[in-house]
């Protein structure tokens, strides 16, 4: 089991090679990595990646996985540009094909969407937030899960969508993958719903009936997450069944 | 040293010289928590000193304020690799929790409000390095921080410093908490980066 690979033994660095770059939007770039010898991960977590300076003076920075488990050492990771980040802008525009990056991984055992699981599944995402949330949604594909999805992605407005082609196809196939769209800025022409934060409302007309005991993985900003938790208990869900993954105002985490 | 990244120079500062190996720098107080805040009334709140079989001590939220109180300023380094330095926090010392308790145990399990579990080694809590605190920059504890009162323990990565902290198990026998079980290190110094299983 992949998870297991971290425990008892320390974890290595290990050199991947940059085999595809891809833009996502004017300020996030998917970079799929080829890693040798990688142990395989679970959908949900993420691994660090090293930058080394000249002089030896490195930065490590926490992603989480963007692709589902695999066999051939495949990890994409989409990373987002922070105005003042260390390693992100680097991730998203020095970055080239060919390049070897460093990382470590995988890591964490908490966050996670096994394809063992065959309960309802709530994902609830703000912005950079749904990565580790579409390991869930190819994984649950790649397996052929017949667990039930259903995704409440908010944006600031329409431009800012990550895996929108693919997040489309999926929820068309088989529509098991149930997904809403929520704007908090700008929203498309005609959306029936001003743009705003998610509230109670929207919680309870978009997510699971608590009454089918879904599993719910929320993941955003900090403000995001403490609210969108909070309604989903509010509305009947346990908090045990409640899953977070908060990226804090510098946390550089995406 | 990793291998060099092309065209990567990096931002130092002078701060960096005193943080812990492979952290940086923040000014925000950013969050990190397995799952949904906990909001628990005043009056309901308990802390509970306990050997796995009996209570040892027990306070209300009444007694527990009524204890003795220290002000501190600590530096707390996060292990998803934020450092903040010099936080200001009000809490009541372990020492003072721990005074009457007699007790033969080596090791501490940390219990929250949400089931969150942490543990550390008996000693790591006592010599005033280790409080219960409940106001930081001198306002009450957020519920996104911990309120209304957490453990402080800031010579160890944050996650030991247990949120809606609401009592501590004295055992004879290390135990992994909650992050312990999910790969992530038995102890937590950061000075030796211990972050997961398996690092030094």
């Amino acid at each position: 089991m992949a998870g297991a690979a971290l425990f008892g033994r320390r974890m290595m660095w290990r050199v991947g090679t940059v085999v595809a770059l891809q833009d996502e939007t004017a300020t996030a770039r998917t970079i799929t990595l080829k890693v040798p010898d990688w142990p395989g991960h679970i959908a949900g977590q993420h691994v660090d990646v090293r930058l080394t300076a000249s002089d030896g003076y490195s930065a490590v920075r926490s992603y989480s996985i963007a692709s589902a488990p695999n066999s051939e050492g495949r990890v994409e990771l989409t990373v987002e540009r922070l105005p003042n980040g260390e390693v992100s802008p680097y991730l998203t525009q020095e970055v080239a094909i060919g390049d070897p990056l460093e990382v470590r991984g995988p890591i964490g055992g908490w966050f996670v969407w096994r394809s063992e699981q065959t309960e309802p599944v709530q994902l609830i995402a703000g912005g950079s937030g749904i990565v580790p949330l579409m390991a869930m949604i190819r994984s649950r594909a790649a397996v052929g899960s017949a667990a039930t999805f259903r995704l409440l992605y908010s944006v600031r407005e329409p431009g800012a969508v990550w895996y929108r082609d693919e997040l489309q196809a999926l929820s068309d196939q088989n529509r098991s993958v149930a997904l809403t769209y929520a704007y908090t800025r700008v929203a498309p022409k005609g959306w029936p719903r001003a743009p705003s934060r998610i509230d109670a409302a929207l919680i309870a007309q978009t997510t699971w009936p608590s009454n089918l005991c879904p599993t719910c993985y929320v993941c955003g900003p900090t403000s995001f997450v403490e609210r969108a938790a909070g309604l989903l208990t509010t509305i009947g869900n346990s908090p045990d069944k409640i899953r977070t993954e908060r990226f804090g105002p510098t946390g550089d985490r995406k | 040293m990793g291998i060099i990244s092309r065209g990567f120079s990096g931002r130092r500062s002078a701060a960096d010289a005193k943080l812990p190996p492979g952290q940086y720098l923040t000014t925000d107080f950013p969050v990190l928590s397995a799952g949904p805040t906990p909001h628990i009334p005043l009056d309901q709140w308990e802390f509970v000193i306990d050997d796995g079989t009996d209570i040892l001590r027990r306070w209300n939220w009444k007694s527990f304020r009524d204890l003795p109180t220290e002000t501190f300023t600590v530096d707390v380094h996060c292990v998803t690799r934020w450092s903040k330095l010099g936080t200001f926090w009000e809490g009541v010392s372990l020492d003072t929790i721990l005074a009457d308790v007699k007790t033969d145990a080596s090791y501490a399990m940390a219990r929250s409000y949400g089931d969150y579990t942490t543990n550390l080694p008996l000693k790591d809590l006592m010599n005033n390095q280790a409080w219960i605190a409940f106001r930081f920059d001198n306002k009450d504890l957020a519920p996104e921080h911990g309120g209304p009162a957490r453990l402080l323990v800031p010579h160890l990565y944050l996650w030991k410093s247990a949120k809606w902290v609401r009592g501590v198990t004295l055992m004879h026998k290390d135990k992994p908490g909650f992050w312990e079980s999910l790969g992530y290190h038995i102890y937590g110094d950061p000075w030796r980066e211990q972050r997961y299983s398996g690092d030094e």
